[in-house]
């Protein structure tokens, strides 16, 4: 039984570790400029499907997971300049808006570009399970948790560390000040996209040999990692980490031991409890005066 | 002058037949060609393009030639309803093959019913032919019959305990709910019924419940698209011992792809188009299997699959029932498609009665087992 337990937890931290990139990513950009980027999830598609498209081309893994977080990284360069800020004075929910499209934009494009098939990616190092304590974990599990704690690792330097770091804090914390100290908020706008696409890209990538990808995968990712977001406290990095694997948890151990027919269910009930009894999530810090 | 009057009179006494030529036979299309069901439809309105092509240069059927009105209801059950009106009203087709999906076909029998026009439906589902509709047929086999021929050969195998994880999507909760029906009655017990979401990326939780669950002989998994290839994977991780079954859902080269080692061993009913090559000489449908995937892929270089077949199967039936009832009469042709009896087809062998119209038999389903990353017949013939 407690093996059994073990196998649910596990499979829980491997997936939660994914939507934690993904509500990561949410945070960034909400941080930088209060907008919901539901382009999200499409960041996490890019990523797995120009993996796929380049290691059919014949490159090798590391190359191609590279070049589809670089690829992944100047779609999300480009939204921002393209469409994001030349609605800068819009107001927040147009911004939001103006995401939706991007996602649909992006999803017909990739079903174009690429094709509507579903793609596997191999697994960087292998397949043959792993046994802890009676359960069993992938590798790729264990470079999904890896990559996910060196990344909030790296992502923490970078917020505490560097001045670009420091600078896109305090653009969140107070857009109009940081202006007013000389801080270039259309550069912050534009590196918190970049990032927040890379972060995802990532995710698509690390997640693809586990689960494959295709052209609409960014959809419930996307909406999943929204959810671990919105339960961690929006625009909070250790909230969203926290939200991300508490919300793996709760669909594994809810799947496997109350109803599996509702899986996703558990999560969005956990989603909407916590927006009505925490409404700064988690690890909320902010006070209420956004709306 | 004199020469031009020559001409003209040549002219007219030459393409004077041209005119007198009967009518073409109207055939009448709505399939998904785009949309979510697009790989159901692009392979059937290529199948029909194509062979419309070769029977219309060998001479049409009854000395007439065919013609296609082929119509994109891209997956969407309110616009096969409109193609399927203008068809009948203003294309006047004499009959209709076509709705890719369920969904598309149910909206259009209401039409056909009170029009009066023969129509093959494309779908799956028992529904299309049960209750037996008059002017309804189908090609494709039902989930039903994939439940039944999964059933005995996991009997065959001595497994009557089985365990059920099914996706959330329609053909994965019409096929679940057929197999939970006929269980008992082939003598199955389902100790577990799993099910997963539409996106789902981990489905090990599910799979350890079933493997923690004592009795359980096989497991089959009813699902369609990425999912099984999910639970393949996880089954293999989990390292579960019992026999794992997929559906005919996934019986493409596809599946085999994206599960790559994990679907070593794994069984499935297919139809015989998928494993042409490796059918006996003596199997009836060899020579109709090769014959299309030949064509087919020669023509598209493109893989073939079992749904271009259906329509494949759908056309034939129509074009025989034509030249047996020796008109396009549309109530004769129905009732040359009701007596349709040993029409082999990729689909399997076709006997239709006022009963059933659809006409295969379990033979239809060839028992698949993946080795060495390519399916092999588990029975030389049932």
């Amino acid at each position: 039984m407690s093996a059994q337990l073990l196998q649910f937890l596990l499979s829980g931290l491997t997936v939660g570790a994914i939507y934690a990139l993904v509500a990561l990513g949410f945070a960034i950009i909400y941080n930088a400029s209060n907008v919901i980027n539901f382009a999200q999830g499409e960041f996490v598609m890019i990523g797995g499907m120009a993996a796929a498209a380049f290691i059919d081309s014949g490159l090798p893994l590391p190359l191609s997971v590279l070049f589809s977080v670089t690829l992944a990284t100047l779609v999300g360069l480009l939204l921002e300049k393209l469409a994001v800020e030349p609605a800068r004075g819009a107001p927040v929910v147009t911004l939001i808006i103006i995401t939706i499209g991007a996602s649909i934009l992006l999803r017909g494009l990739a079903a174009l570009v690429w094709d509507k098939k579903i793609h596997p990616l191999p697994a960087f190092s292998g397949e043959a399970p792993i046994a802890v304590g009676g359960a069993t974990l992938l590798p790729q599990a264990l470079w999904v948790l890896g990559t996910t704690l060196a990344t909030v690792a790296a992502l923490w330097w970078f917020f505490n560390r560097t001045l670009t770091g420091k600078a896109m804090l305090a653009v969140s914390h107070n857009r109009l000040a940081a202006q007013l100290m000389g801080i270039s908020v259309s550069r912050v706008l534009a590196v918190s996209f970049g990032l927040s696409a890379a972060l995802g890209a990532l995710a698509g990538v690390l997640i693809a040999p586990i689960s494959f990808t295709a052209w609409d995968v960014g959809v419930m990712l996307g909406l999943k990692g929204f959810a671990a977001a919105m339960l961690g406290g929006i625009g909070s990095g250790p909230g969203a980490v926290a939200g991300g694997l508490a919300l793996g948890l709760i669909e594994a151990l809810g799947a496997g031991y109350l109803s599996s027919a509702y899986k996703d269910v558990f999560a969005f009930i956990v989603l909407l409890a916590a927006l009505v009894f925490l409404p700064n999530g988690l690890v909320g810090r902010r006070a209420a005066e956004r709306v | 002058m004199s020469l031009r009057v020559l001409l003209a009179l040549a002219v007219v006494a030459l393409s004077g037949p041209a005119v007198a030529q009967p009518q073409p036979i109207r055939i009448g299309a709505f399939l998904s060609v785009t949309g979510p069901a697009a790989f159901l439809g692009d392979p059937e309105q290529k199948t029909l393009e194509l062979y419309v092509e070769k029977i219309n240069a060998a001479g049409g059927v009854l000395g007439r030639k065919l013609e296609l009105h082929a119509y994109d209801s891209a997956g969407d059950a309110e616009k096969a309803r409109a193609y399927v009106k203008r068809l009948i009203e203003q294309d006047k087709v004499d009959v209709l093959v076509g709705g890719s999906t369920t969904g598309e076909t149910m909206a259009a029998v209401p039409l056909a019913e009170s029009a009066g026009v023969p129509f093959i439906s494309l779908a799956g589902a028992v529904v299309i032919v049960e209750p037996v509709k008059k002017w309804v047929f189908k090609t494709p086999h039902t989930d039903r019959m994939a439940c039944e021929k999964i059933f005995a050969d996991m009997r065959a195998r001595g497994a009557t305990r089985v365990a059920l994880i099914s996706g959330a999507g329609g053909f994965d909760r019409s096929m679940r709910a057929e197999c939970l029906k006929v269980a008992g009655k082939q003598g199955v017990e389902i100790l577990a019924d799993e099910s997963y979401g539409a996106g789902d990326s981990d489905m090990t939780a599910q799979l350890a419940k079933i493997k923690a669950t004592p009795g359980v002989q096989a497991v089959l998994n009813a699902g369609f698209g990425q999912g099984p290839a999910i639970v393949t994977k996880n089954y293999r991780q989990l390292a579960i011992g019992a026999p794992l079954y997929q559906s005919h859902g996934v019986a493409s080269k596809q599946f085999v792809k994206l599960a790559g080692d994990a679907a070593e061993g794994v069984r499935l009913p297919a139809a015989a188009l998928l494993v042409a090559d490796t059918l006996p000489a003596s199997d009836p449908q060899k020579k109709v299997v090769t014959g299309y995937k030949r064509d087919y892929e020669g023509r598209f270089k493109q893989e073939v699959s079992t749904f271009g077949g259906h329509a494949y199967d759908g056309l034939m039936i129509v074009l025989d029932a034509m030249r047996r009832a020796g008109s396009t009469d549309k109530a004769k042709v129905r009732d040359a498609i009701e007596s349709t009896r040993g029409y082999v087809g990729t689909g399997g062998v076709v006997n239709m009665s006022a009963q059933d119209h659809m006409g295969l038999d379990l033979s239809a389903f060839r028992m698949l087992e993946v080795r060495g990353g390519d399916w092999n017949l588990v029975e030389p013939r049932h």
